[in-house]
């Protein structure tokens, strides 16, 4: 059964990129267990505001874990510690009576902090735009039926289709590489029939800004997958790195 | 008295939009590259057509929200989306999927209009699938559908439970190419804050940088409003965060016509309201009622039982439980359309047979068709669906049934359009939810996907032509025009005055206030008496909101609660203006039911010989009641019935 808890929540500030940051811990009383993670910091901001004080900033907007918008790293663990979550999702009943719970943004070179726990994810849709796709201009597509695609390829690129962009595997990863996000997207594609005519040269191009943009390289850690929210698998990695030496091969 | 040009082409209804192709004036590729063309907001309406108009050769600029545009709402719409393929061999085409869709909407949308729809919904399929949207498949290879409301066939294609995001993906990507390319410009982290009016036409917008706070001027020759619609008026809905009615509000105070907006539609399963710090409402989808039974106790006795944790739902015997969509709505059953199910559930809540600690909850039962179909079978067609309940409320629905309560989702009014989707205002056009659009006054499940990509892939980027053909010769616009300059300075002085209120009341602590009143008086049953005092109390809190408002922080920089606040006081007018539509409207028809016109058995009633129109109101300035100017919806090819959903 849900009741109601105490806690303080430790929670970092910083005013802006340039600026020195720090943790500062605010006491909370009677956060009910059935409140989400986000609305016990709604509370804590309410809380702020009745004091005159500027409320902590965070990403979020959905609020049912897809938008891929909320991306705190709770208790050392990108999304907290439950699995399978994002942010949003999580629950205060994951909490103890006199808890305190440490809130952090995601901190990697690809994701610049902007205000308290904001952080600037363009890189990400900058790698998208760099081959993210498949080349096909609006009105010119065929019978959606007139290439069957085996139930199977088509249920596996969906399994990389789930990613939702938020930056967890980025946070977890020691080495802050994008290979997880990058391989979910080179994946689905290279999985389907009409994605895999330029499957190669769109691996070359996304791995090539996500090294341009100074994410890190993959040293098959796991961390990512451990800690993605849609349990995004290591495999698509695997997939990626036989797509980008084919590109290589081909040179 | 304005008159209103709704300009549907002439003949036939199948030949119409296709009459209308071969006619309209084009655009040149070399005129194209000399056009500038603001979309504002990048869900699957907006990233759909700026990607369309910039691989045309348009020169766009497409402004997001959010930190990318892969966050616009849009990403949250689970079920499916309609298309009239017949794959399945159940007799749709396209004639049906009009036909179901202009009766789901009780009538109240354009016969022209809806029939475009239903004929470009099966471009969007093939569309999606080329651009590599993983849709769910048969072993065979070939495309899968199901169910949804208001339909006989089975005509929704899905991807799991995540058919929004996949859609929203695949437009987005096909954005992203666009931008690689250099068709588009994106801006993301923008929020548009006015239009900007030139000689009668829209040229331009001003955005608030939400990151450094500034205002910034942007020009175009026409400007495109894709933000979706005004739920968050409710507080509590089933939109995100940051979904607004602000833009919408801008046209309609710049003088666009805002259309219907007492249409919202209530959503029926929704995870149940569970406390007074609740930030938003979670959806559970709609295919959801493809195996999932909805019932209440029989016996009032069990009902106090249950609530009381006695008695297990479970334990119930199959007699003592009343399906009482089943009971109601044979023909159709747990399939009826969304606004008759909400209904459905808050009769038997309001008759006292409610379940859950606050008596505002039904169950959605999925006993027997895990007892029909297996464990397996139903958990990989609502696997995450299952799993997001049980994060939310604890509880395991492959094990005791869900709990559900109805919820705004979706708001059918909008700004007001013509057929080529153009407002009132030259150049200004509106698409995907922000429009009043072709759900008349109820959408049914997985159209919205629908129209949002129709719109986006498939008419805005030929009507658009229509009217920039004309423009061809007029150059870029500086953004230093004292139109500019006047709209730029007026939202800096609203701003100082929300800034200088300094008084007590956070924005989410006024924005609760007007929900509970928008959710008790102007929610899922309205009566002119409860309309009438709706009125009076939301004057009150827009006094609340203009004299005790407190914004902490600055004004030139990041901050969240200043941009809330922009968003409420919009919400507040919105919340008047809807409820003045729902007092005009002596009528019941889709999501807007008015308690004193309803059948005996309790069924909307509609008054075609008086409300067979769309309303249409025109801002007449601060303080001022609004002029309504009604567009006649004229049936000219199908015959207006009561709606049956029982044989």
């Amino acid at each position: 059964m849900d009741k109601d808890i105490n806690i303080k929540v430790k929670v970092w500030r910083q005013n802006g990129p340039k600026e020195k940051g720090h943790f500062e811990t605010y006491p909370l009383e009677n956060i009910s267990q059935g409140s989400s993670f986000l609305e016990m910091l709604d509370i804590l901001n309410e809380k702020l505001i009745n004091e005159g004080k500027e409320t902590v900033v965070f990403d979020h907007d959905c609020r049912e874990g897809i938008c891929g918008m909320c991306s705190l790293y709770i208790n050392g663990h990108p999304h907290g510690p439950d699995e399978g979550v994002t942010t949003c999702q999580l629950h205060m009943r994951r909490f103890n009576d006199g808890d305190t719970i440490t809130v952090e943004p995601w901190r990697s070179a690809g994701f610049p902090i902007i205000k308290d726990l904001m952080v600037d994810r363009s890189a990400f849709d900058k790698i998208i735009q760099a081959g993210g796709y498949i080349s096909v201009n609006t009105g010119s597509a065929i019978d959606a039926n007139a290439i069957p695609i085996p139930r199977d390829d088509a249920e596996m690129a969906m399994d990389a289709a789930a990613c939702i962009g938020c930056g967890a595997c980025v946070a977890a990863c020691k080495n802050g590489s994008a290979m997880l996000f990058v391989s979910a997207k080179v994946s689905q594609f290279a999985l389907l029939p009409q994605g895999r005519v330029e499957a190669t040269q769109r691996a070359k191009s996304m791995v090539a800004k996500m090294d341009e943009l100074g994410f890190g390289n993959c040293t098959n850690t796991g961390a990512c997958e451990v800690e993605c929210p849609k349990n995004i698998s290591i495999t698509n990695i695997a997939r990626l790195n036989r797509e980008f030496l084919k590109a290589k091969f081909r040179d | 008295m304005n008159t209103i040009e709704s300009k549907i082409p002439k003949g036939p209804l199948a030949e119409k939009w296709t009459n209308y192709k071969n006619h309209q004036k084009l655009v040149n590729p070399a005129n194209k590259r000399r056009l500038d063309i603001i979309v504002v907001g990048t869900g699957l309406a907006g990233s759909s057509a700026a990607a369309s108009l910039g691989e045309m050769g348009f020169n766009v600029l497409n402004f997001c929200i959010q930190d990318s545009p892969r966050r616009a709402h849009s990403i949250a719409a689970q079920g499916g989306i309609n298309a009239a393929k017949n794959y399945t061999n159940d007799g749709d085409s396209v004639y049906r999927l009009f036909y179901d869709t202009i009766k789901g909407g009780d009538y109240r949308a354009r016969e022209a209009n809806v029939y475009r729809l239903a004929e470009v919904s099966n471009n969007i399929i093939d569309q999606c699938v080329a651009q590599g949207v993983p849709f769910a498949r048969e072993y065979g290879g070939l495309l899968d559908n199901r169910s949804f409301g208001g339909a006989q066939v089975s005509r929704t294609f899905y991807a799991r439970g995540q058919t929004g995001q996949q859609l929203l993906l695949g437009a987005y990507s096909a954005l992203s190419r666009a931008i690689h390319k250099k068709q588009v410009k994106l801006y993301t982290r923008y929020e548009m804050v006015d239009l900007v009016i030139i000689d009668g036409r829209a040229r331009g917008i001003i955005a608030r940088n939400l990151v450094t706070g500034k205002l910034e001027r942007f020009s175009a020759h026409a400007v495109v409003i894709a933000t979706g619609g005004y739920g968050n008026t409710f507080f509590l809905s089933t939109n995100a965060m940051t979904s607004n009615g602000s833009a919408a509000w801008q046209c309609y105070k710049r003088g666009a016509y805002f259309a219907n907006p007492c249409m919202a539609q209530i959503h029926p399963t929704c995870i149940p309201v569970h406390g007074e710090f609740q930030s938003k409402l979670t959806l559970m989808s709609e295919s959801l009622r493809n195996d999932g039974r909805i019932w209440v106790p029989k016996k009032l006795e069990d009902v106090q039982a249950i609530r009381e944790g006695r008695l297990k739902p479970t334990d119930l015997k199959e007699e003592d439980r009343d399906y009482y969509l089943e009971r109601r709505y044979p023909a159709f059953g747990n399939l009826v359309p969304r606004d008759v199910a909400s209904r459905a559930a808050k009769e038997r809540c309001d008759a006292g047979y409610g379940v859950g600690s606050t008596g505002l909850a039904v169950y959605l039962d999925f006993a027997e068709a895990i007892g029909r179909l297996g464990k397996d079978v139903v958990e990989a067609r609502y696997g995450n669906l299952f799993q997001m309940y049980e994060k939310i409320v604890d509880d395991n629905p492959y094990e005791t049934p869900m709990m559900i309560y109805p919820a705004i989702h979706y708001t059918m009014g909008g700004i007001w359009v013509d057929y080529e989707l153009m407002t009132n205002i030259p150049g200004l056009f509106a698409i995907g939810e922000a429009n009043f659009s072709d759900h008349g006054a109820n959408r049914l499940g997985a159209s919205a996907l629908m129209q949002g990509l129709a719109d986006g892939y498939f008419v805005l980027p030929y009507t658009i032509q229509n009217y920039l053909a004309d423009q061809i010769n007029v150059p870029r616009f500086k953004t230093d025009a004292p139109e500019f300059a006047q709209a730029e300075k007026e939202i800096n002085d609203r701003i100082d005055r929300l800034m200088n209120i300094r008084g007590k009341h956070s924005v989410d602590h006024i924005h609760k206030q007007l929900g509970h009143v928008m959710w008790d008086f102007v929610g899922m049953g309205r009566d002119a008496e409860g309309l009438k005092q709706a009125i009076v109390k939301l004057k009150e809190i827009k006094k609340d909101f203009w004299t005790n408002l407190l914004i902490p922080g600055n004004k030139e920089t990041l901050n969240v609660e200043l941009e809330k606040a922009l968003r409420l006081a919009d919400f507040i007018e919105i919340g008047e203006l809807m409820a003045h539509d729902a007092l005009d409207r002596e009528e019941s028809c889709g999501g807007h039911f008015r308690l004193e016109h309803q059948t005996p058995e309790g069924e909307a009633l509609r008054h075609d010989d008086q409300f067979s129109y769309v309303s249409c109101w025109a801002y007449q300035g601060e303080e001022k009641a609004p002029v309504m100017y009604k567009e006649p919806l004229e049936y000219e090819f199908i015959v207006r019935q009561q709606r049956n959903y029982k044989s």
